[in-house]
């Protein structure tokens, strides 16, 4: 590894660091006064809500492909994680291991589910492929309200509350760094480029399908991750929470945040999942509101708040220092600026 | 199974095959000219049952024949898809399929929840419009309301057949989406074919509200979301842009919805879009479309 990575690499840790422990300077000496925990639950829901909407601009941004199901394989990790934390509750493991565990169940769940629908959806492109994930969502959906150990339709409570803040801030964190490095590794640069041209990626050899089931795959398994923090947080939760609606706000705000920017997606999530939640009196008017920014973005800015911009703390640092003599590094390294 | 609760069944299917197939000619007719799936139109049908919702009660008050408020929603539902289009999706319409899908979308949305905000999300009941009996016919209690359901809609179906394949604008309407440059050159003005198009999508799929509130008189904020969802499952299970296929696909969907409810209530869903996955798979044209290649 180059130097100029490993520092790069140093720097963004540190950056991830300090932004935990501003979080919790604030959380550990009362800012907030009586609200502290109120305030905690948001920055959890925002957590999740970034892993969920990251994963999805994985699809939507990179891969350019069209998912409207995302909600099933938020359900998918959500179930199985919740099934698999109660299965192994008071077993003796320690709760950090035992969450880590659900939501490694919950995600590798939503994996395969991911491998299942993408093999035959992805053979379709464009609108058949948004309808063809709304009717592998809803089958989902429909197993759940049908299966027993899922409560069988109606609401499956009593799932342990584990989704601690600064545990999700650190699942988070590693799911975004993951996420990162993946579009920026090989097989993130191959998906772009059937983004832009399949064709010609398959004729440069490029094995289309293998990688859209990949990418496909990869989101789904982070998006079930998230289902599992969801579900934890919850503790409650009815299949009809992940209906066409649920994957539909994911998708705004995807778009909303900027297709193809993590960094989009990040603020954009955490932005719109704290709004309803500070205004809790306007959460009627919230998907309205959501609804008419996203024929704003689509009319005028089709690319989305951010387009493909990426916030890079390195590049940061350096504009800061004004660095003379280095050469301009347009690799700018992992993405992180905080919830 | 009984003859009299198969035939029960068939009327039924039949029924919401008729709903199904009204809708989807509304997706299939957009779709055909503009290559866009118009999440909204699902909407358009909870505008219509809301239309009649308030009217009746109005016209019945003034004395008026209470159909009329069908015209009233056939009205209202061809001006709010006619604004839709000239306000959000004129707009993208050269930006690409991507930005149409999610126009689409989020005025799905907006109509959803602005009337959510301003009817509120309480399911509200619809006043029958038809007061019809029930006779009994081999055994099988038949609504007359469900035969004269299902007249609107072959009605309604024939009708705009004929009005695609021998009037002008319907000639317009079918050349546009087969070469829109040479429909400009003999003088088509395409902007206007597809505002009409939305105009008469929007007023099919009042007419479907119309039927539909006749079934279930129940409306809510969210009826049209799924159910548009469903219609398009029937128009793509038919082919796309081919107006016979979405009456074809309209009833095979109602049928098979109706059936399979019979033997698995908790499932029909989940069976009727495994049925839309198949056919997307197998012949992503439907049952009756042409295969097209794609040309590189």
């Amino acid at each position: 590894m180059e130097k100029k990575y490993k520092i790069s690499y140093l720097i963004n840790i540190l950056g991830v660091i300090a932004v935990f422990l501003l979080f919790v300077l604030l959380f550990e000496t009362k800012v907030f006064g009586p609200s502290t925990q109120y305030i905690k639950g948001i920055c959890t829901t925002a957590c999740y809500t970034i892993i969920m909407v990251a994963s999805l601009n994985l699809v939507v941004g990179f891969m350019g492909e069209f998912s409207l199901g995302h909600a099933g394989f938020v359900s998918v990790g959500a179930y199985t994680s919740a099934i698999v934390s109660s299965a192994l509750a008071g077993k003796g493991l320690p709760d950090f291991f035992l969450f880590l565990t659900a939501l490694m169940a919950g995600g590798a769940m939503a994996g395969i589910t991911g491998v299942m629908v993408g093999i035959p959806a992805l053979r379709l492109k464009g609108d058949y492929l948004a309808i063809v994930t709304v009717a592998f969502a809803e089958i989902i959906r429909v197993c759940f309200c049908n299966f027993p150990i899922t409560g069988g339709g109606k609401t499956m409570s009593g799932i342990l509350k584990l989704s601690d803040f600064y545990w999700c801030y650190w699942i988070m964190a590693a799911c975004v760094a993951v996420m990162y490095m993946y579009v920026r590794s090989r097989f993130g640069r191959t998906v772009k480029a059937i983004r832009e041209d399949y064709i010609a990626a398959a004729a440069s050899g490029i094995n289309v399908t293998y990688y859209k089931v990949m990418t496909f795959t990869v989101a789904a398994f982070f998006a079930g991750v998230g289902g599992g923090i969801y579900a934890h947080y919850m503790t409650a939760m009815i299949p009809t929470n992940f209906n066409f609606m649920y994957s539909a706000e994911l998708l705004s705000e995807v778009i909303i945040g900027g297709t193809g920017s993590l960094t989009g997606s990040i603020l954009g999530a955490a932005f719109l999942s704290s709004l309803p939640e500070m205004t809790r009196q306007f959460s009627k008017y919230r998907m309205l509101v959501y609804s008419i920014i996203l024929v704003m973005v689509m009319i005028f800015r089709p690319g989305g708040i951010f387009g493909n911009w990426e916030f890079s703390l390195t590049r940061l640092i350096k504009k800061l220092t004004r660095q003379e003599g280095g050469k301009k590094d347009s690799r700018n390294e992992k993405t992180k600026g905080g919830v | 199974m009984t003859f009299s609760l198969f035939f029960q069944s068939l009327i039924n299917g039949l029924n919401q095959g008729a709903i199904y197939a009204l809708i989807a000619l509304g997706y299939t007719m957009v779709y055909g000219i503009i290559r866009m799936i118009n999440f909204a139109h699902g909407d358009f049908i909870m505008i219509g049952a809301y239309t009649m919702f308030y009217t009746i009660p109005l016209m019945a008050n003034a004395g008026m024949p209470v159909w009329l408020s069908v015209l009233a929603a056939i009205i209202v539902c061809s001006v709010v898809g006619v604004v839709v289009e000239v306000i959000a999706y004129k707009p993208v319409r050269q930006a690409g399929s991507m930005s149409a899908l999610i126009t689409a979308l989020a005025m799905s949305l907006f109509l959803e929840n602005l009337a959510m905000v301003l009817f509120g999300a309480k399911p509200q009941n619809v006043q029958k419009i038809f007061d019809l009996p029930t006779i009994n016919f081999l055994g099988v209690a038949l609504p007359l309301n469900v035969i004269l359901t299902i007249l609107i809609g072959v009605i309604m179906m024939a009708g705009l057949q004929i009005f695609i394949k021998k009037t002008k604008i319907g000639k317009a309407m079918r050349s546009v989406p087969q070469d829109r440059d040479a429909s400009i050159l003999v003088g088509i003005n395409v902007n206007r074919v597809i505002t009409i198009t939305f105009a008469i999508g929007s007023a099919l799929a009042a007419v479907a509200a119309l039927m539909y509130c006749t079934k279930y008189p129940r409306v809510t904020n969210d009826m049209g979301s799924m159910m548009g969802l469903k219609a398009f499952i029937a128009a793509v299970l038919g082919g796309i842009g081919i107006i016979p296929g979405a009456m074809l696909g309209g009833i095979l969907v109602g049928l098979i919805e109706i059936f399979v409810k019979l033997f698995a209530p908790g499932w029909y869903e989940a069976i009727t879009y495994a049925i839309l996955i198949v056919i997307l798979l197998v012949k992503p044209s439907g049952i009756l479309g042409k295969n097209v290649g794609e040309k590189v």
